[in-house]
């Protein structure tokens, strides 16, 4: 008796919230602008004066061109955002599909809580990650070229990864929609957006196996200036593979996190089965780096470039796999076996660390190795900020949304009640 | 029929049949002309070349780039370093001690058969023109997906511009079209730089070998290198020792992506049967499932 009180209450609620008009929504959108809570903490400060310098060095670049604030040039035409923001990025936004596929294809109901947070990670990383791109572009003003066909270059890599990010933000967009029409209380609409799931789903999966793998292409041209211990014809499956224990990775960090500072937004089912998850995604994540570890041995050995190991670059390349994908296996492995969480949360950041180390040898570090260290690239101190702020913005943006729709706990009554 | 040829055919086949031309892979329209095989180029014979710069400042003046000082002094100044080209010196002459003493190389682009370059860019800018000539359009969105994949490293981008353009040599494409030979070429008073179709400068290259085995080493750089360029060298040393990467291989660039070019229309054509295949068979077998477990409630409330 007691609970169908409470449907009614939560129905009268969200029926008042019904919205009709634009208006009407503009109004709704501006009352939730408003932040919830003290906005003065410490990490909203420093992020925010981070991001204001940031703002400032973007417009500069823009007006000045690239080199006033970066350290690119001829010898290293990628630099960190590139590797850290782009490459690794997307590979780190990897969750999206893993889970989406464990749950709609796999049909492992148990993941099913953490989904809407994930795609919410995977969707934003994709709108600000590949929204940083722009500022990268030296011909940014024409960034639309390759959409609007002023010439489609069909046998570019990069082509088909601008093409398949664009259609997989409208993917992850309607996969997440159903949360955004239950906040807003589009009920119509949530109830055509739920329908879609499935089929954006397969959609998504496939466009991510294409662009994730299309990231690590992007390098197979450059034999003879990246490293051979790097360089191989196989690096979109080694990108493919590592973006499958990436993904989860992150969502392992994440959620433990938004557990944690979230908590009033966390309902009983999540956090009832969130250590469960985890210990299930890490096992796959323990899985997945031992056949990345399996491919990459076989690669080294087959292309020869074992004798290699011996010289500094065979030194960075061991850190890199052993200590960066090798032994957070292990930790993994042993994570699971002891039902240790803070075993996994350290195993999900070293294995994060060699996914991002990995990706900055392909942009810079191992690329072009034998020029003298005079010539090197590294990044200059408003690269960091542009990239720290760009990461700032995710963050807040993140913080708004699961402040105010339903990502963390199930959906509302009324939405539940139709879907079924 | 190899394996690759095989997957590579398979591919834009069900390409072509599942994709349309979207994501159709090996469309680089360089293809086609290179059967036909009369590329223009030039031939540049390391031997004759006396490193008088002129051909530099003949080039500056052709695309309105800085003039560069040629003076005998400068010179002395210039050959002490080794120089790339760069956003204002579309080709560069460098001097390299040898086995056999001093010999100047010029350098610029290739102009590959089967450009990196121009398979890598996105809207393609960079284009395999049919006469052979590698051109820059200001079409160019600025990725420099070019420049991370030439082998020879040489496009080079302004980066200090807010609209940044792609400056590489061109083989004069301009000119060409007006009928008239590349502005290095002309500028040459020893002929160490000649122009004309790839098939002809080969001949002329066997020929001048043939009749001065002394002089030159049996090998024309570019011929076969990375898929066969334009711009040729001739040398009477080993080419490793004038600069010229001899690490390359034979196979031409885009060959390389094609890997994963050919993969995409699979995946795209079977990753969505399978994933439906298996989320419909775990359904289904979760439906069994909890049938039987019904059955299973129902007997037992018989007994
Ligand atoms: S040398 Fe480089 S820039 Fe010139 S055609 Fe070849 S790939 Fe393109
Ligand atoms: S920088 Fe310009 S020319 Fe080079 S690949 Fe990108 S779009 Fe093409």
């Amino acid at each position: 008796m007691e609970k169908l009180e409470t449907v009614e209450i939560v129905k009268e609620k969200t029926e008042k919230r019904e919205i009709r008009s634009f208006g009407e929504f503009w109004r709704f959108f501006l009352s939730e602008l408003k932040p919830k809570g003290n906005p003065w903490t410490p990490f909203n400060l420093f992020s925010g004066l981070i991001m204001l310098l940031g703002f400032i060095f973007i417009i500069y670049r823009f007006v000045t061109g690239l080199s006033p604030t970066t350290n690119l040039g001829q010898e290293y035409p990628w630099g960190i955002w590139k590797g850290a923001v782009v490459n690794s990025g997307v590979a780190f936004a990897g969750g999206g599909y893993t889970l989406a596929f464990i749950v709609y294809i796999l049909g492992m109901e148990r993941y099913r809580p953490m989904l809407r947070e994930t795609v919410l990670f995977a969707f934003l990383a994709y709108v600000f990650y590949a929204g940083a791109l722009t500022i990268e572009l030296g011909r940014w003003h024409l960034f639309y070229n390759p959409f609007i066909g002023n010439k489609y270059g069909v046998s570019s890599v990069l082509f088909i990864v601008a093409w398949h990010f664009m259609l997989y933000m409208v993917t992850l967009a309607l996969e997440f929609s159903p949360a955004a029409a239950e906040w807003v209380g589009f009920k119509r609409a949530r109830k055509v957006l739920g329908a879609a799931a499935l089929g954006a789903v397969v959609f998504g999966v496939m466009l991510s196996i294409h662009h994730q793998a299309g990231l690590g292409a992007m390098f197979t041209m450059c034999k003879g200036k990246l490293h051979p211990l790097w360089y191989s014809e196989f690096m979109p499956v080694l990108y493919f593979i590592s973006s499958i224990y990436a993904g989860p990775s992150v969502m392992i960090i994440v959620s433990s996190i938004t557990q944690k500072l979230y908590a009033h937004r966390v309902d009983e089912e999540y956090r009832n089965a969130h250590p469960g998850i985890v210990l299930g995604l890490a096992k796959m994540c323990a899985a997945t780096i031992f056949a990345y570890l399996f491919l990459q041995l076989i690669l080294v050995h087959h292309e020869h470039d074992l004798y290699l190991i011996t010289t500094p670059m065979g030194f960075w390349w061991l850190v890199e796999v052993g200590a960066l994908a090798f032994v957070p296996m292990l930790l993994f492995i042993h994570g699971v076996q002891q039902k240790n969480l803070a075993t996994i949360n350290l195993a999900a950041v070293l294995a994060l660390a060699g996914v991002l180390l990995n990706r900055l040898n392909n942009v810079f570090i191992a690329y072009n190795w034998y020029l003298p260290l005079s010539l090197k690239y590294y990044p200059t101190w408003q690269e960091v900020i542009i990239l720290l702020t760009i990461i700032f913005i995710d963050v807040w943006v993140f913080r708004w949304i699961i402040n105010r729709m339903h990502v963390l706990s199930k959906p509302p009554e009324w939405a539940r009640m139709e879907k079924h | 029929m190899n394996r690759r040829t095989f997957l590579k055919v398979m591919g834009s086949a069900v390409a072509g049949a599942t994709c349309g031309s979207l994501i159709r892979p090996a469309a680089s329209g360089a293809q086609g002309v290179f059967d036909a095989n009369e590329f223009f180029g030039i031939l540049i014979d390391t031997t004759r070349c006396i490193g008088c710069r002129l051909c530099e400042k003949a080039c500056a003046e052709v695309n309105y780039l800085p003039n560069p000082d040629i003076s005998e002094k400068a010179n002395q100044a210039v050959f002490k370093t080794k120089r790339d080209t760069s956003v204002i010196e579309y080709t560069v002459t460098n001097l390299y001690e040898t086995e056999k003493g001093k010999v100047f190389v010029p350098w610029r682009c290739m102009h590959c058969n089967q450009p990196a370059c121009h398979s890598a860019c996105i809207v393609y800018a960079l284009e395999k023109r049919e006469t052979g000539h590698v051109t820059w359009d200001k079409r160019c969105i600025g990725c420099r997906l070019c420049m991370m994949s030439c082998p020879f490293q040489i496009p080079k981008h302004t980066f200090q511009e807010p609209a940044a353009v792609i400056q590489k040599c061109n083989l004069c494409y301009g000119r060409f079209l007006q009928g008239i030979v590349p502005g290095c070429v002309e500028a040459c008073p020893t002929e160490a730089l000649m122009f004309g179709t790839r098939r002809k400068l080969l001949e002329e290259g066997k020929r001048r070998i043939a009749q001065n085995p002394g002089r030159y080493i049996n090998h024309i750089y570019g011929e076969f290198e990375i898929g066969g360029t334009s711009t040729m060298y001739l040398s009477a040393v080993p080419f490793d020792q004038i600069g010229l990467r001899t690490d390359l291989g034979l196979k031409h660039y885009p060959e390389y992506s094609m890997v994963y070019l050919s993969a995409i229309p699979f995946i795209a054509g079977l990753t969505p049967i399978a994933m439906l295949g298996i989320a419909h068979v775990i359904r289904m077998a979760k439906k069994d499932a909890k049938e039987e477990h019904h059955d299973h409630h129902e007997e037992k409330e018989k007994h």
